[in-house]
């Protein structure tokens, strides 16, 4: 019997290395990754904005040069996250501080669940970079304080909770409280 | 060697999607270190806004792109229209819009385009960010 001819496979590795290129160069690995956030839906003008006390408001401000003014002081990005945390947990329950409401949550029994609101407003000015920095630096704090809270009571960090139930009961604790201003005109673009 | 190598592009086949927008806006997106993961790629539409590739057809300003091609904020609500009818009836509230836009960005265009998705019900937003550490964050651009 006839052997039947041995095809040649030499080339094969040339062509799957093009295939490879080829790849390599149209496609990106998966990375899209940022910060999530709600807007608030359409201001409706029948209804009017509830009245916020003084003492529950965070007010961050960035101007067009990108510099902080917190609460009214002038501020730096660095301290900016401390600065948030200590105004959320309000830890020594001052009056200047936020209230606190005690909630009956599933999982974790009763909390004081903290009244503060951030408040950031922005110029048309800012540079996005500045703005995500301190987009960023809110949420860190709020997530360290989940964080914290996680820890104390499922002993485990809150990214690393696994069942809903804890999560939900973590987010109802310390909910995600930014809100963002109207935008107004001011200064130039 | 073949197999090794046809098993590298089956890998890379994998874990990675082809781009199906080409950028004609130069976009690099801020550090953060706070970033959480976009699942269900399905639900998500992209708004790009940074400046022009090609400077001498479009000027030098900040553009938006939506799809393939320049628009400007009016555009958003039919962009939305129409991402929206390519879903499902259920998942239609779940939309997500990822805005990937540039770090020398001024906030004015992103205030208009947060203007206009609140105007058009399309509330959940993703600030696209690269991931990096907390050291970097504050030093390096």
């Amino acid at each position: 019997m006839k052997k039947p001819p041995e095809i040649n496979t030499g080339s094969m590795a040339d062509i799957s290395f093009l295939l490879l290129t080829f790849f390599l160069l149209t496609s990106s690995i998966n990375t899209d990754m940022g910060i999530f956030r709600k807007l608030p839906p359409p201001p409706d003008p029948n209804v009017k904005p509830a009245d916020i006390k003084q003492r529950n408001i965070f007010t961050v401000l960035i101007n067009k040069n990108d510099r902080l003014l917190v609460d009214n002081k002038p501020s730096d990005i660095r301290m900016l996250r401390q600065q948030a945390k200590d105004f959320i947990s309000n830890p020594s329950n001052l009056e200047t501080l936020p209230e606190k409401k005690l909630e009956e949550i599933p999982y974790l029994g009763n909390y004081m669940v903290s009244k503060g609101v951030i408040s950031l407003q922005n110029d048309r000015g800012t540079s996005y970079d500045m703005y995500i920095k301190v987009q960023n630096e809110l949420t860190a704090a709020l997530n360290d304080l989940r964080d914290e809270l996680s820890m104390d009571k499922f002993n485990r960090k809150f990214d690393e909770l696994s069942d809903p139930n804890f999560i939900e009961a973590v987010q109802k604790a310390i909910p995600i409280s930014i809100s963002e201003a109207e935008p107004k005109d001011v200064g130039e673009q | 060697m073949s197999d090794i190598i046809f098993m590298f592009l089956f890998f890379f086949m994998v874990i990675t999607t082809i781009r199906e927008t080409t950028l004609i806006v130069k976009v690099k997106v801020p550090l953060a270190t706070e970033v959480q993961k976009l699942e269900k790629k399905s639900l998500v539409c992209n708004i790009y806004a940074g400046i022009p590739n090609k400077k001498e057809l479009a000027g030098s300003g900040t553009r938006i792109q939506l799809n393939d091609q320049y628009a400007t904020a009016n555009d958003i609500g039919d962009f939305i229209a129409t991402e929206r009818q390519s879903l499902d009836e259920a998942d239609r509230r779940r939309l997500t819009v990822s805005l990937k836009v540039d770090q020398e960005t001024k906030m004015g265009i992103v205030a208009d385009i947060k203007q206009e998705l609140r105007k058009y019900n399309a509330l959940l937003i993703n600030y696209s960010t690269r991931k990096t550490t907390i050291g970097n964050l504050f030093t390096s651009k």
